[in-house]
Protein backbone atom coordinates (compact mmCIF):
# COMPACT_ATOMS: atom_id res chain seq x y z
CA UNK A 1 0.00 0.00 0.00
CA UNK A 2 1.22 3.31 -1.09
CA UNK A 3 2.11 5.75 2.02
CA UNK A 4 1.74 9.49 1.03
CA UNK A 5 2.72 12.23 3.31
CA UNK A 6 3.23 16.25 2.74
CA UNK A 7 6.14 16.86 1.20
CA UNK A 8 8.21 19.62 4.01
CA UNK A 9 9.22 22.08 0.78
CA UNK A 10 8.04 22.56 -2.52
CA UNK A 11 11.67 21.43 -3.94
CA UNK A 12 10.85 17.83 -2.38
CA UNK A 13 7.77 18.04 -3.82
CA UNK A 14 8.55 18.25 -7.05
CA UNK A 15 11.52 16.14 -6.70
CA UNK A 16 8.47 13.46 -5.77
CA UNK A 17 6.38 14.51 -8.98
CA UNK A 18 9.16 13.64 -11.16
CA UNK A 19 9.47 10.13 -10.16
CA UNK A 20 6.26 9.40 -10.20
CA UNK A 21 6.29 10.88 -13.60
CA UNK A 22 3.06 13.02 -12.97
CA UNK A 23 4.65 16.12 -13.86
CA UNK A 24 4.75 17.08 -17.57
CA UNK A 25 6.31 19.85 -19.38
CA UNK A 26 4.14 21.53 -22.23
CA UNK A 27 5.33 24.89 -24.28
CA UNK A 28 3.08 27.50 -23.32
CA UNK A 29 3.42 30.32 -26.38
CA UNK A 30 1.44 33.19 -25.05
CA UNK A 31 0.44 36.10 -27.45
CA UNK A 32 2.03 39.79 -26.91
CA UNK A 33 0.87 42.92 -27.94
CA UNK A 34 0.53 46.72 -26.67
CA UNK A 35 -1.37 48.48 -29.54
CA UNK A 36 -0.81 51.61 -27.56
CA UNK A 37 2.74 51.84 -28.05
CA UNK A 38 1.84 50.27 -31.58
CA UNK A 39 4.24 46.91 -31.06
CA UNK A 40 2.87 44.10 -33.52
CA UNK A 41 1.63 40.45 -32.25
CA UNK A 42 4.48 38.45 -31.35
CA UNK A 43 4.70 35.07 -29.10
CA UNK A 44 6.57 33.98 -26.34
CA UNK A 45 7.60 30.88 -25.86
CA UNK A 46 8.10 29.18 -22.21
CA UNK A 47 8.45 26.11 -21.19
CA UNK A 48 5.88 25.23 -17.98
CA UNK A 49 5.49 22.05 -15.47
CA UNK A 50 1.98 21.05 -15.23
CA UNK A 51 0.41 18.18 -13.64
CA UNK A 52 -2.83 16.78 -14.62
CA UNK A 53 -5.61 19.01 -12.73
CA UNK A 54 -3.35 22.20 -13.67
CA UNK A 55 -5.44 24.86 -15.57
CA UNK A 56 -4.43 27.00 -18.10
CA UNK A 57 -4.72 30.04 -16.15
CA UNK A 58 -2.35 28.05 -13.47
CA UNK A 59 0.03 27.57 -16.48
CA UNK A 60 -0.16 31.63 -17.15
CA UNK A 61 0.60 32.53 -13.26
CA UNK A 62 3.31 30.36 -13.32
CA UNK A 63 5.14 32.04 -16.59
CA UNK A 64 4.44 35.42 -14.48
CA UNK A 65 5.93 34.52 -11.24
CA UNK A 66 8.61 32.23 -12.52
CA UNK A 67 9.68 33.34 -16.10
CA UNK A 68 7.99 36.89 -17.58
CA UNK A 69 6.42 39.45 -15.10
CA UNK A 70 5.33 41.50 -17.50
CA UNK A 71 2.49 39.06 -19.09
CA UNK A 72 -1.03 41.04 -19.30
CA UNK A 73 -3.78 38.84 -18.44
CA UNK A 74 -6.87 39.70 -16.40
CA UNK A 75 -8.07 37.40 -13.90
CA UNK A 76 -9.70 37.23 -10.54
CA UNK A 77 -12.24 34.28 -8.89
CA UNK A 78 -10.31 31.09 -10.45
CA UNK A 79 -13.28 29.18 -10.68
CA UNK A 80 -15.54 30.08 -13.47
CA UNK A 81 -18.06 32.89 -12.23
CA UNK A 82 -16.38 36.04 -12.66
CA UNK A 83 -15.73 35.74 -16.52
CA UNK A 84 -12.24 37.81 -16.41
CA UNK A 85 -10.39 35.28 -17.67
CA UNK A 86 -11.86 35.04 -21.11
CA UNK A 87 -9.43 34.52 -23.99
CA UNK A 88 -8.55 32.36 -27.50
CA UNK A 89 -6.63 28.79 -25.93
CA UNK A 90 -5.43 26.82 -28.75
CA UNK A 91 -7.78 29.01 -30.99
CA UNK A 92 -11.01 28.08 -29.80
CA UNK A 93 -12.08 31.04 -26.75
CA UNK A 94 -12.44 29.75 -23.62
CA UNK A 95 -12.19 30.44 -19.89
CA UNK A 96 -8.44 30.19 -18.75
CA UNK A 97 -9.43 28.82 -15.08
CA UNK A 98 -11.99 26.47 -16.27
CA UNK A 99 -9.89 24.72 -19.33
CA UNK A 100 -7.56 22.30 -18.02
CA UNK A 101 -4.06 21.80 -20.23
CA UNK A 102 -4.75 17.68 -19.76
CA UNK A 103 -8.11 18.25 -21.76
CA UNK A 104 -6.55 20.18 -24.69
CA UNK A 105 -4.27 17.27 -25.46
CA UNK A 106 -1.64 19.17 -26.67
CA UNK A 107 2.14 19.69 -25.38
CA UNK A 108 1.86 23.27 -27.09
CA UNK A 109 -0.71 25.74 -25.66
CA UNK A 110 -1.20 28.98 -27.39
CA UNK A 111 -3.23 31.54 -25.75
CA UNK A 112 -4.02 34.70 -27.48
CA UNK A 113 -6.75 37.78 -26.49
CA UNK A 114 -10.46 36.93 -27.56
CA UNK A 115 -11.23 38.19 -30.98
CA UNK A 116 -13.41 41.19 -31.61
CA UNK A 117 -12.26 42.94 -28.81
CA UNK A 118 -9.77 45.65 -28.89
CA UNK A 119 -6.21 44.11 -26.96
CA UNK A 120 -5.41 46.68 -24.13
CA UNK A 121 -2.19 44.67 -23.18
CA UNK A 122 -1.05 40.84 -24.23
CA UNK A 123 -4.42 39.11 -23.40
CA UNK A 124 -6.26 41.46 -21.66
CA UNK A 125 -9.06 43.45 -23.65
CA UNK A 126 -11.19 46.23 -23.49
CA UNK A 127 -14.51 45.51 -22.33
CA UNK A 128 -16.22 48.86 -22.78
CA UNK A 129 -18.27 47.90 -25.42
CA UNK A 130 -19.27 44.86 -24.42
CA UNK A 131 -20.81 46.49 -20.62
CA UNK A 132 -22.10 49.68 -22.45
CA UNK A 133 -24.11 47.08 -24.84
CA UNK A 134 -25.35 45.05 -21.46
CA UNK A 135 -26.64 48.26 -20.05
CA UNK A 136 -28.43 49.56 -23.38
CA UNK A 137 -30.76 46.20 -22.74
CA UNK A 138 -31.76 47.25 -18.97
CA UNK A 139 -31.09 44.75 -17.57
CA UNK A 140 -33.26 45.03 -14.57
CA UNK A 141 -36.75 44.29 -13.82
CA UNK A 142 -39.09 47.45 -14.89
CA UNK A 143 -42.07 48.08 -13.55
CA UNK A 144 -44.34 50.47 -11.80
CA UNK A 145 -44.92 48.62 -8.40
CA UNK A 146 -42.33 46.70 -5.85
CA UNK A 147 -42.02 44.30 -3.89
CA UNK A 148 -39.90 45.58 -1.30
CA UNK A 149 -42.54 48.27 0.25
CA UNK A 150 -43.84 47.02 2.76
CA UNK A 151 -47.55 46.66 1.75
CA UNK A 152 -46.86 45.03 -1.24
CA UNK A 153 -46.58 40.89 -1.93
CA UNK A 154 -43.42 39.33 -3.49
CA UNK A 155 -43.98 38.57 -7.48
CA UNK A 156 -45.26 34.84 -7.60
CA UNK A 157 -44.00 32.84 -10.38
CA UNK A 158 -44.20 29.60 -11.12
CA UNK A 159 -40.93 26.59 -11.94
CA UNK A 160 -42.70 26.81 -15.71
CA UNK A 161 -42.47 30.73 -15.47
CA UNK A 162 -38.67 30.91 -14.45
CA UNK A 163 -37.53 27.60 -16.54
CA UNK A 164 -38.21 30.96 -20.15
CA UNK A 165 -35.60 32.39 -18.77
CA UNK A 166 -33.49 30.86 -16.31
CA UNK A 167 -30.18 30.03 -18.39
CA UNK A 168 -30.00 33.16 -19.78
CA UNK A 169 -29.73 34.69 -16.02
CA UNK A 170 -26.58 32.26 -15.91
CA UNK A 171 -24.70 34.79 -17.79
CA UNK A 172 -21.46 36.08 -16.29
CA UNK A 173 -20.13 38.53 -18.79
CA UNK A 174 -16.96 36.82 -19.73
CA UNK A 175 -17.05 37.60 -23.72
CA UNK A 176 -16.89 34.70 -25.14
CA UNK A 177 -20.01 34.13 -27.01
CA UNK A 178 -18.95 37.98 -28.88
CA UNK A 179 -15.53 36.68 -29.37
CA UNK A 180 -16.78 33.89 -31.29
CA UNK A 181 -19.38 35.21 -33.27
CA UNK A 182 -18.84 36.04 -36.89
CA UNK A 183 -20.72 38.66 -37.45
CA UNK A 184 -19.11 41.11 -34.67
CA UNK A 185 -15.47 40.40 -36.67
CA UNK A 186 -17.07 42.63 -39.20
CA UNK A 187 -20.06 44.55 -37.82
CA UNK A 188 -18.43 46.69 -35.13
CA UNK A 189 -21.61 48.41 -33.99
CA UNK A 190 -23.21 45.00 -33.83
CA UNK A 191 -25.10 44.58 -29.86
CA UNK A 192 -23.84 40.58 -30.15
CA UNK A 193 -25.03 37.82 -28.44
CA UNK A 194 -24.26 38.92 -25.22
CA UNK A 195 -26.37 41.69 -25.04
CA UNK A 196 -29.49 40.17 -27.29
CA UNK A 197 -29.84 37.35 -24.50
CA UNK A 198 -29.89 39.47 -21.92
CA UNK A 199 -32.69 41.31 -23.91
CA UNK A 200 -34.37 38.26 -23.99
CA UNK A 201 -33.68 36.89 -20.31
CA UNK A 202 -35.88 40.14 -19.36
CA UNK A 203 -38.23 40.52 -21.55
CA UNK A 204 -39.21 36.28 -21.17
CA UNK A 205 -39.56 36.89 -17.10
CA UNK A 206 -42.94 37.94 -16.36
CA UNK A 207 -42.66 39.91 -13.86
CA UNK A 208 -41.31 42.72 -16.02
CA UNK A 209 -43.10 45.17 -18.12
CA UNK A 210 -40.34 46.94 -19.85
CA UNK A 211 -40.52 44.37 -23.04
CA UNK A 212 -42.03 47.14 -25.69
CA UNK A 213 -38.42 48.93 -24.59
CA UNK A 214 -36.16 46.59 -25.01
CA UNK A 215 -37.91 44.99 -28.23
CA UNK A 216 -37.45 48.72 -29.64
CA UNK A 217 -33.75 48.61 -28.47
CA UNK A 218 -32.50 45.53 -30.70
CA UNK A 219 -35.05 46.12 -33.70
CA UNK A 220 -31.81 48.17 -34.90
CA UNK A 221 -30.09 48.36 -38.07
CA UNK A 222 -27.07 46.64 -36.10
CA UNK A 223 -29.60 44.68 -33.39
CA UNK A 224 -31.44 41.62 -33.45
CA UNK A 225 -31.84 41.00 -37.32
CA UNK A 226 -27.89 40.68 -37.89
CA UNK A 227 -27.91 37.16 -36.21
CA UNK A 228 -26.78 35.03 -39.00
CA UNK A 229 -27.49 31.91 -36.35
CA UNK A 230 -23.72 30.31 -36.85
CA UNK A 231 -24.38 29.20 -33.28
CA UNK A 232 -20.69 29.53 -32.15
CA UNK A 233 -21.85 31.41 -28.91
CA UNK A 234 -23.28 28.69 -27.48
CA UNK A 235 -20.86 26.79 -28.55
CA UNK A 236 -17.85 28.33 -26.79
CA UNK A 237 -20.47 29.36 -23.37
CA UNK A 238 -18.97 27.95 -20.24
CA UNK A 239 -22.13 28.61 -18.28
CA UNK A 240 -23.93 26.54 -20.87
CA UNK A 241 -26.36 29.05 -22.03
CA UNK A 242 -27.35 29.12 -25.14
CA UNK A 243 -27.20 33.06 -26.90
CA UNK A 244 -27.79 31.75 -30.00
CA UNK A 245 -31.65 30.30 -29.02
CA UNK A 246 -32.52 33.43 -26.68
CA UNK A 247 -31.78 35.76 -30.28
CA UNK A 248 -34.17 33.42 -32.41
CA UNK A 249 -36.96 33.17 -29.47
CA UNK A 250 -36.69 36.94 -29.38
CA UNK A 251 -37.20 37.36 -32.75
CA UNK A 252 -39.92 35.12 -32.29
CA UNK A 253 -41.60 38.96 -30.14
CA UNK A 254 -40.75 41.00 -32.73
CA UNK A 255 -42.51 38.63 -36.14
CA UNK A 256 -45.61 38.19 -33.33
CA UNK A 257 -45.20 34.75 -32.97
CA UNK A 258 -44.79 35.65 -29.34
CA UNK A 259 -46.71 37.39 -27.25
CA UNK B 1 -36.00 43.17 -41.65
CA UNK B 2 -39.96 42.84 -41.19
CA UNK B 3 -39.95 43.80 -45.00
CA UNK B 4 -37.34 41.60 -45.91
CA UNK B 5 -38.87 38.44 -44.65
CA UNK B 6 -42.38 39.70 -46.28
CA UNK B 7 -40.85 40.29 -49.90
CA UNK B 8 -39.14 36.80 -50.03
CA UNK B 9 -42.81 35.09 -49.22
CA UNK B 10 -44.19 37.28 -50.87
CA UNK B 11 -41.60 36.53 -54.09
CA UNK B 12 -41.45 32.60 -53.25
CA UNK B 13 -45.18 31.88 -53.83
CA UNK B 14 -46.15 34.99 -56.74
CA UNK B 15 -42.61 33.00 -58.56
CA UNK B 16 -43.81 29.84 -57.98
CA UNK B 17 -47.02 30.50 -59.86
CA UNK B 18 -45.11 31.88 -62.50
CA UNK B 19 -43.05 28.89 -62.99
CA UNK B 20 -46.58 26.91 -62.47
CA UNK B 21 -47.76 29.11 -65.66
CA UNK B 22 -44.43 27.60 -67.60
CA UNK B 23 -46.31 24.16 -67.47
CA UNK B 24 -49.74 25.11 -68.90
CA UNK B 25 -48.17 24.43 -72.21
CA UNK B 26 -45.26 22.48 -73.60
CA UNK B 27 -42.20 24.60 -72.10
CA UNK B 28 -40.39 25.66 -75.27
CA UNK B 29 -43.78 27.06 -77.04
CA UNK B 30 -44.37 29.03 -73.59
CA UNK B 31 -41.08 31.22 -74.55
CA UNK B 32 -42.38 31.99 -77.82
CA UNK B 33 -42.66 35.71 -79.08
CA UNK B 34 -46.52 35.88 -79.35
CA UNK B 35 -46.91 33.80 -75.97
CA UNK B 36 -44.89 35.85 -74.09
CA UNK B 37 -46.38 38.92 -75.02
CA UNK B 38 -49.82 37.62 -74.88
CA UNK B 39 -49.09 37.27 -70.85
CA UNK B 40 -47.74 41.07 -70.68
CA UNK B 41 -51.58 41.69 -72.42
CA UNK B 42 -53.30 39.31 -69.87
CA UNK B 43 -53.85 42.07 -67.07
CA UNK B 44 -53.87 39.86 -64.04
CA UNK B 45 -50.62 38.29 -65.22
CA UNK B 46 -49.03 41.47 -66.04
CA UNK B 47 -50.05 42.63 -62.24
CA UNK B 48 -48.59 40.01 -61.47
CA UNK B 49 -44.97 40.45 -63.01
CA UNK B 50 -45.03 43.95 -61.54
CA UNK B 51 -45.41 42.55 -58.23
CA UNK B 52 -42.98 40.22 -58.83
CA UNK B 53 -40.32 43.28 -60.26
CA UNK B 54 -41.28 44.94 -56.78
CA UNK B 55 -40.93 42.00 -54.26
CA UNK B 56 -37.71 40.64 -55.85
CA UNK B 57 -35.98 44.17 -56.15
CA UNK B 58 -36.68 45.57 -52.80
CA UNK B 59 -35.68 41.96 -51.35
CA UNK B 60 -32.21 42.05 -53.41
CA UNK B 61 -31.55 45.40 -52.79
CA UNK B 62 -32.40 45.62 -49.11
CA UNK B 63 -30.22 42.16 -48.63
CA UNK B 64 -27.14 44.38 -50.37
CA UNK B 65 -27.57 46.89 -48.01
CA UNK B 66 -27.45 45.29 -45.16
CA UNK B 67 -24.60 43.02 -46.57
CA UNK B 68 -22.41 46.54 -46.98
CA UNK B 69 -23.74 47.37 -43.80
CA UNK B 70 -22.22 44.43 -42.02
CA UNK B 71 -19.17 45.03 -44.08
CA UNK B 72 -18.12 48.69 -42.79
CA UNK B 73 -20.13 50.90 -40.22
CA UNK B 74 -19.93 54.64 -39.58
CA UNK B 75 -23.18 57.10 -40.11
CA UNK B 76 -21.69 58.98 -43.12
CA UNK B 77 -21.06 55.28 -45.29
CA UNK B 78 -24.33 53.83 -43.76
CA UNK B 79 -26.55 56.86 -45.07
CA UNK B 80 -24.75 56.20 -48.25
CA UNK B 81 -25.77 52.96 -48.53
CA UNK B 82 -29.40 53.20 -47.28
CA UNK B 83 -29.80 56.24 -49.89
CA UNK B 84 -28.40 54.42 -52.77
CA UNK B 85 -29.85 50.66 -52.07
CA UNK B 86 -33.33 52.86 -52.30
CA UNK B 87 -32.29 54.60 -55.39
CA UNK B 88 -31.09 51.52 -57.29
CA UNK B 89 -34.47 49.88 -56.09
CA UNK B 90 -36.44 52.91 -57.18
CA UNK B 91 -34.60 52.77 -61.03
CA UNK B 92 -35.30 48.96 -61.48
CA UNK B 93 -38.58 48.83 -60.70
CA UNK B 94 -39.20 51.88 -63.12
CA UNK B 95 -37.42 50.36 -65.42
CA UNK B 96 -39.02 46.99 -65.03
CA UNK B 97 -42.29 48.61 -65.46
CA UNK B 98 -41.42 50.40 -68.09
CA UNK B 99 -41.07 47.05 -70.21
CA UNK B 100 -44.15 45.46 -68.60
CA UNK B 101 -46.15 48.31 -69.44
CA UNK B 102 -44.84 49.07 -73.38
CA UNK B 103 -45.61 45.52 -73.62
CA UNK B 104 -48.92 45.74 -72.55
CA UNK B 105 -49.53 48.47 -74.61
CA UNK B 106 -47.96 46.55 -77.61
CA UNK B 107 -45.36 49.28 -78.12
CA UNK B 108 -41.91 48.12 -79.36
Amino acid sequence: MAVVTAPTSSEELITIEKTSGELNTITLRIARSNPAEGHETTYSEFKVPVKKWTTVLEAILYVKQNLDHAVAVRYSCRQASCGSCGMKINGKPSLACYTKVSELHSNIITVEPMNNFPIIRDLAVDFKQLISNHKKMKPFIIREDSEVTPESKEFIQTPKDVEKYLQFSYCIKCGLCNAACPTMATDTSFIGPQGLAQAYRYVADNRDKGKEDRLKIVDDAHGIWRCHFAGSCSQVCPKGVDPAMAIQLLRGYLLGFTK
Amino acid sequence: MKIHYGTALGAVVLVAVHILMRMTQNFGQSLQYQNVIANYHFLPYALMLEAVLILLSVHGFNGLRVILLELKQGSGYEKMVNYGSLAAMAILIAYGSRTILMAGMGVS
